[in-house]
């Protein structure tokens, strides 16, 4: 479904990924986990074509969208929740989740609009509520939400359990396999290491701009060298 | 508690001692070839003293001065109240509103010449403002050049007439979209900048303009300006005392009244009001439109509305192209009004006016901006008795404001979109 091919990207003169290739394949959660620095928040611009790559391909349902402007991109069935979730925080949680199917017919936003209530009931709560008046779990959940008004066949989550309790990160993660059953693919980067890996079918170890490992999640969670250096031994 | 700021109070006092002292209280002197420096009178000794005895006063008892003014009723403080059902408001709101545009329709006849044409310049910086409304209030782009676009649409119909003739009607939307234009041009290189950046580019594109007419001397006569700028006629008529172009009627022999000089002042502020209404009422279309909810996202956080696949490029330039468009619109009636134009119309000051407006108004808000229009128009006119002291005054009027109003007079209230319920 998304396919990176000897990606590179610069940022200025400074190469931040050395050519990665990464495969997500339709119905799968594939995860990919590394340190600071290591690129992941780069690889996953470079998909929405911001900054575009330098060379290789990104390929979205066959198509080269390695030099589309990060508009189409968006509203080609992809959706991202963007890393500290970048919610609306002077609109309510309605007009938030509005905006995620600004694209679509009001019948289709209506229709987003509930299933998003019934996987997140706390939204529907707070229908009326300014978004940025609300706790950081409740937020990332918005950011989900709007990401879904769009009816994507793909959600990418950067980072989705970036400071939030341990608690309302078993609750997110356990919406993320939600959403494959319900037939979207997930791409999940992560530094929770232990909880993507644990979810994923596949997952990617990305070290300095390039990927150092690949496998089943499983396999991953019981590699070695992904225990010492991710899962703190 | 006024202990502890008797030393802060004491430095305030000492320090507008030894600044109005010299400044107010010596005064240089030329006898002959010599100058001389001579000390100031008692009376103005005693005035210094007691100004810094007010700033040590004042000083001392800060906090509860501060505190009585927070107390102070706010003049709609319907923040607080519960807020009426959304339809009863939108319906008595629509009313006041309707009711206003036509006591302001028949306004003019009853009242003095000076008023109307006070009246008509309002309603010109009721435009301006309203098309500076979206691009700061609404898309969140500070544009400090934005009276730029106003010297486009009043040059281009300076110019029009006079090398083509062309009328004020044509004039109007040519005006209008060359302003655009320009809007959509200068769009283009700002695209990348965001606030503080956007600010200075904006501001160099302004002087830009201005610099150019003034020193284009062929084309636009430079500092000494256009004039003869013709009025506007209605079907043909005009309404000079003499018809100047041939094949138009005279407005006063054509209804068989006496000529009087008050019915194109009149006709100027109807048209201004007309425009003004327009203009009111199309930006507020656009504010229902997708395109409105597109700025206010853009204005809220720029990476997530491109990751909802909106374009930058779109949402920025329409806003750019849609507020000069209306100061195009603002500039030609302004042309018409004054019958002369020069660079002195369009300095940096005009935009930082226009700007005081909407953000005195509320960004956003445009009753809040129609009503800030009103009062920073008139207000200088007003304290027009206090002359010299008139820009203090409205100086003073605007630091309080933003004191007791951070957010504007009527802060934005965003318009609520129901998708209607399908049962």
């Amino acid at each position: 479904m998304l396919v990176l091919e000897d990606v590179h990207t610069h940022y200025g003169k400074i190469e931040a990924l050395h050519g990665v290739s990464v495969e997500v394949n339709k119905g799968e959660i594939v995860s990919l986990i590394g340190a600071n620095g290591a690129g992941k928040t780069t690889l996953l611009m470079t998909v929405c074509g911001n900054p575009q790559a330098t060379s290789g391909r990104v390929v979205l349902n066959g198509r080269d969208i390695t030099r589309d402007p990060t508009s189409t991109i968006m509203r080609s069935g992809i959706a991202i929740v963007p890393e500290g979730r970048r919610i609306f925080s002077g609109l309510t949680v309605e007009e938030n989740l509005h905006m995620g199917g600004f694209f679509n017919t009001k019948a289709e936003i209506r229709k987003s609009q509930e299933h998003v209530y019934e996987l997140f009931p706390r939204l529907k709560e707070r229908e009326s509520q300014r978004a940025g008046t609300m706790s950081g779990g409740e937020q990332q959940m918005l950011a989900i939400g709007r990401a879904l008004m769009s009816k994507p066949n793909m959600i990418i989550l950067d980072e989705p359990s970036l400071g939030l309790a341990p608690l309302v990160i078993k609750q997110i993660f356990e919406i993320i396999g939600q959403l494959r059953e319900e037939g979207i693919t997930v791409f999940l980067v992560e530094q929770n290491a232990h909880q993507a890996l644990n979810l994923a079918d596949r997952g990617y170890v990305l070290e300095t701009g390039k990927i150092r490992l690949h496998d089943t999640g499983k396999n991953l969670l019981e590699n070695p060298d992904v225990q010492n250096a991710y899962l703190g031994g | 508690m006024a202990a502890k700021n008797f030393g802060h109070a004491f430095f305030c006092a000492f320090i507008t001692l030894i600044i109005s002292y010299p400044i107010i209280g010596f005064n240089l002197e030329a006898q002959g070839i010599d100058v001389t420096l001579t000390g100031a009178d008692t009376t103005t000794i005693v005035l210094v003293l007691l100004a810094a005895l007010v700033v040590f006063l004042f000083q001392l008892f800060r906090d509860q001065i501060m505190g009585a003014l927070k107390r102070v009723p706010m003049p709609s403080s319907d923040a607080n109240k519960e807020p009426m059902a959304e339809n009863k408001r939108a319906k008595i709101e629509s009313w006041i509103l309707t009711g206003i545009v036509v006591f302001a329709l028949f306004w003019p006849f009853f009242v003095s010449r000076g008023s109307v044409d006070l009246a008509t310049l309002v309603l010109i910086y009721i435009m301006l403002a309203l098309g500076l409304n979206v691009v700061v209030g609404l898309a969140g782009l500070l544009d400090l050049g934005y009276v730029a676009f106003y010297a486009v649409g009043a040059y281009t119909f300076a110019l029009l007439s006079q090398y083509l003739g062309i009328s004020f009607w044509l004039a109007l939307p040519i005006g209008a979209l060359l302003a655009a234009l320009f809007g959509l041009v200068l769009g283009f290189p700002v695209l990348r900048l965001r606030g503080d950046y956007l600010a200075i580019v904006t501001l160099g594109f302004g002087e830009i303009i201005r610099i150019l007419l003034n020193n284009w001397t062929t084309l636009t006569g430079g500092p000494n300006g256009i004039g003869g700028i013709p009025d506007p006629t209605l079907f043909g008529m005009e309404f000079g005392r003499r018809i100047k172009e041939e094949g138009n009627t005279s407005f006063h022999e054509t209804f068989g009244i006496a000529y009087s000089g008050e019915h194109k002042v009149i006709f100027l502020y109807l048209i201004s009001l007309v425009l003004a209404v327009f203009t009111a009422l199309v930006i507020r279309r656009f504010m229902r439109m997708p395109v409105g909810r597109a700025w206010e996202a853009l204005r809220e956080d720029e990476i997530a509305s491109r990751s909802l696949g909106l374009s930058r490029t779109a949402v920025k330039l329409s806003a750019f192209t849609i507020g000069a468009f209306f100061a195009g619109f603002a500039g030609t009636v302004f042309a018409s009004k004054q019958g002369f134009i020069s660079p002195e119309s369009f300095v940096f000051l005009e935009s930082a006016i226009i700007l005081a407006i909407v953000v005195l108004g509320g960004m956003g808000s445009q009753i809040g901006v129609v009503l800030a229009a009103i009062a920073v128009t008139i207000l200088p006119e007003l304290a027009r008795e206090f002359s010299e002291y008139r820009m203090l005054i409205f100086g003073a009027a605007m630091v309080l404001m933003m004191v007791w109003r951070p957010q504007g007079l009527m802060p934005m209230r965003r318009i609520h979109i129901e998708l209607e319920k399908q049962e």
